[in-house]
């Protein structure tokens, strides 16, 4: 089978959306907008500290993805992980007091915002070096090979990242043995200042895989229906064996790159045409009004009930004490077993 | 209720900056996520993103305004519902000088959230200045029972027993790396293994370290329980990364939930004539970094017993095994299931009058040089460290009380070395014993040359350990 890379193959929008459908994606989408606003503020608070990279912008991209996986897939992603973190359903309350570095945290405070995990939902982190995700994403697509399940490890990475050298010995691997793996790269124009022209020599992203023989597409992501219709193309090639796949979602952040980039490199014209005409949000409540799925005055409580959750999530945040000092000394070793 | 709008900070150092711009009037509506101000300071211009929505009633900070205080009250909103008329346009300082304030303490001190009382915090400290200590005890060698047979196996073969019982043992555990299968190992210590495990289990990866090594901690973290070859531990720089960043850190990171068991292993250290890049000891590098496990043995029994537990423990583990050593034969007990402790030194040798510590393939020449001490009257004690992390330290403080003494062996540089640890610990934990200044052998602190004469100068041996025993004993 020839495999060459496509651009937005996928049809767009449904004509008629769902209820249910669109309600969620637009309910998961706003939590994580609001989420990270809440996190912002915390961050200039003095709450939250050290590095934290805002997902404002690029919600339907995870939104999206999660709606075609199933029970026991796998997710990876870097350090700009919030937004997949609150996509795989854990708990807002959890992952934000992680920020604030709390014993409620996801990772006991010890983690902080680019190192999460939850082994419940299958996130498998929350990596701080640029592209060490990726040939974990991979090994954990091999796991799933070598215990037979048909499970798939989604492994997101950025633009920056895709020109790491071990995401290319990845998808060597991945390609060589088949493994269950959906290449994510969430294309958000800039490594941190660094826009993709200035840093690629190829900039469709998609096609990085051809020497791999790896099948890539390019999506919109900033519309979630996009997102899935291709997620569910790639994720059903990968689960049906036949190798890995490469999304490429061309997507934007509307921040720095971490709260402490004045993002200075672009005008603020691009960011505004980007909020005004392809915000995912905003995109999808048009939608969701034309075609009279929701009225207003409905959108408008599940805002409110949003709101409250974040609230709820940054006051619990802020409550949860500090970890024991005793807890320094855990976590360093697994006890072994005696035999 | 009004909503303060605080001015943010652009770092954790942050402590106040110019509020630059107003890009929105008082009685504009505002919703969550619009650009309401600029901010400065010496290093960024940063915009001000509203967070929660509603009017914007009273700007109490006015554009141009410099050394506002971070998390100083600068707008206030109304709420839907709310007139603007209502909102008061109090002292901007007020609330913000005290919630600054309360940022600063939370700066300076990471309290804890409750009375902050002082005797708690000087427990706090003494927890955190005692890390827990393991218990010695439990780390003890398996009884080898009487009229046990030994076998004569080499370093190679015990390795590969070792892999090929626990493949046996546990459907998870596999072996990868380069040339491992078809080929049988680069320096055979696989061979075979293919043929009874299949290519599912033994995996020929292509030359690409880094991605097999951050492979095999993914399939870790999936629940299998890699063995990862390297064909020496000089090409693991390409993955030091997954090593140390992914394999040995995150457990930690994730409060626990993310354990990573797998084992690194493959020759280290010095080859023959084969030059810098592909002679180095990397004891020390690895031995440095909390989360991982290392493991260095010297001999065939040892090799085996300490790669099975290497196998099943459920810690990332480097395997420091020596090319050297790889041909050369000792008896293995035959004992089924035969696991050895880490984190457990071994005496090797009993003496009175020097202790010799060492690992790997100085092991042997420790051995060597005691035995020719002997012939000068000088009883020297050998320890084989085996483990470096955890190190066996109190058997090593045990011998020096003992004999007053220490030479330490090893194949590395001295600089930051193995060496040097154990000389500080001693320093610290039997200072009082010691007759003479601890001392160490080391290899000479230059990149190892190729020229025969050059390596061999280079390289530490029995001479050099007999000469630093003598050296500490005063004995010309």
């Amino acid at each position: 089978m020839a495999k060459t890379p496509s651009k937005s193959k996928t049809s767009k929008s449904p004509p008629k959306l769902k209820r249910d459908e669109a309600l969620k994606y637009y309910r998961d989408m706003l939590l994580i907008r609001r989420f990270e606003e809440r996190a912002g503020q915390l961050y200039g608070m003095g709450k939250i500290a050290g590095f934290c990279h805002l997902y404002i912008g690029q919600e339907a991209v995870v939104t999206g993805m999660q709606a075609c996986l199933k029970e026991g897939d796998q997710i990876v992603t870097g350090y700009r992980d919030h937004g997949h973190m609150l996509a795989c359903d854990m708990d807002p309350k959890g992952v934000m007091a992680e920020l604030t570095g709390r014993k409620d945290g996801y990772s006991k405070g010890k983690g902080g915002s680019m190192h999460m995990f939850s082994r419940e939902k299958n996130f498998f982190g929350g990596h701080g070096i640029v592209g060490a995700q990726v040939p974990i994403g991979t090994g954990l697509g091999f796991s799933n090979k070598y215990r037979g399940t048909d499970n798939i490890c989604v492994t997101y990475f950025g633009d920056g990242a895709a020109n790491q050298g071990q995401v290319y010995e990845s998808f060597n691997m991945a390609s060589l043995w088949d493994l269950p793996v959906v290449y994510v790269i969430e294309n958000n124009q800039y490594a941190m200042g660094t826009s993709v022209a200035r840093a690629s020599a190829e900039t469709e992203l998609f096609k990085r895989g051809i020497s791999f023989e790896i099948e890539g597409e390019e999506v919109d992501g900033m519309d979630v229906y996009a997102v899935k219709a291709a997620g569910e193309k790639a994720v059903k090639y990968a689960r049906s064996g036949k190798g890995p796949y490469i999304l490429e979602m061309k997507t934007y952040r509307y921040r720095g790159h971490s709260m402490s980039d004045p993002a200075k490199y672009r005008k603020r014209e691009e960011v505004d045409d980007i909020r005004t005409h392809h915000d995912p949000i905003d995109g999808l409540k048009g939608r969701i009004l034309e075609q009279e799925i929701a009225t207003e005055e409905e959108l408008k409580d599940l805002d409110k009930e949003i709101k409250e959750l974040v609230k709820d999530a940054a006051d619990f945040s802020l409550d949860s004490p500090e970890p024991d000092p005793e807890e320094l000394w855990t976590d360093v070793l697994r006890e072994v077993e005696s035999a | 209720m009004a909503i303060d709008v605080l001015m943010p900070a652009l770092s954790p150092t942050m402590e106040e900056g110019t509020l630059a711009r107003w890009l929105k009037k008082e009685g504009d509506e505002i919703s969550s996520g619009d650009v309401i101000a600029e901010i400065e300071t010496d290093k960024a211009t940063m915009e001000v993103e509203a967070v929660d929505e509603g009017t914007l009633a009273k700007i109490l900070v006015p554009e141009g305004t410099e050394n506002v205080k971070v998390n100083a009250v600068i707008a206030r909103l109304a709420e839907e519902g709310e007139s603007v008329d209502d909102i008061d346009d109090a002292p901007a300082t007020g609330d913000g000088e005290k919630a600054s304030k309360a940022q600063t303490e939370a700066k300076n001190a990471p309290e804890s959230e409750g009375d902050g009382d002082e005797s708690d915090d000087a427990s706090a400290e003494e927890v955190a200045s005692a890390p827990p200590q393991p218990d010695e005890d439990s780390l003890t060698d398996p009884d080898v029972p009487e009229g046990t047979n030994f076998v004569d196996t080499s370093v190679r073969d015990a390795l590969r027993d070792a892999m090929a019982e626990e493949m046996r043992r546990d459907e998870t555990v596999f072996v990868m790396g380069e040339e491992v299968a078809e080929y049988q190992g680069a320096y055979k210590v696989t061979r075979e293994l293919l043929q009874e495990f299949g290519d599912k289990r033994v995996v020929d990866t292509p030359i690409t370290e880094h991605g097999f090594a951050g492979l095999g901690v993914g399939a870790a973290f999936g629940g299998l329980k890699p063995v990862v070859e390297f064909m020496t531990f000089n090409f693991a720089m390409q993955a030091i990364d997954q090593i140390i960043n992914s394999a040995a850190k995150t457990l930690y990171m994730s409060g626990g939930q993310m354990g990573c068991p797998i084992v690194f292993r493959g020759p280290n250290g010095a080859a023959s004539r084969v030059a810098a890049q592909h002679s180095q000891d990397y004891s020390s590098w690895y031995a440095h970094v909390p989360g991982l496990k290392v493991v260095a043995p010297y001999d065939a029994a040892d090799a085996k017993g300490l790669l099975k537990a290497a196998i099943r423990d459920p810690n990332p583990v480097v395997f420091l095994e020596h090319e050297l050593l790889y041909g050369e034969s000792f008896p293995v007990p035959d004992i089924e299931d035969y696991v050895l402790p880490i984190g457990k030194a071994r005496v090797r040798r009993p003496g009175t009058d020097v202790t010799l510590v060492a690992h790997s393939r100085m092991v042997g020449f420790a051995l060597q040089a005691a035995e020719k001490l002997a012939e000068d009257g000088i009883e020297a004690e050998v320890i084989d460290l085996r483990s470096l992390r955890p190190l066996d330290t109190a058997t090593v403080i045990e011998s020096v009380k003992k004999t007053n003494r220490i030479v330490t062996c090893e194949e590395g540089w001295r600089f930051m070395g193995v060496g040097a640890e154990i000389c500080a610990t001693v320093v610290n934990e039997a200072f009082d014993y010691l007759d003479a200044p601890p001392t160490r052998v080391h290899q000479k602190d230059v990149p190892l040359p190729y020229a025969a004469n050059l390596e061999a100068m280079s390289l530490p041996g029995t001479a050099d350990i007999i000469k630093a025993a003598k050296q500490v004993c005063y004995v010309k």
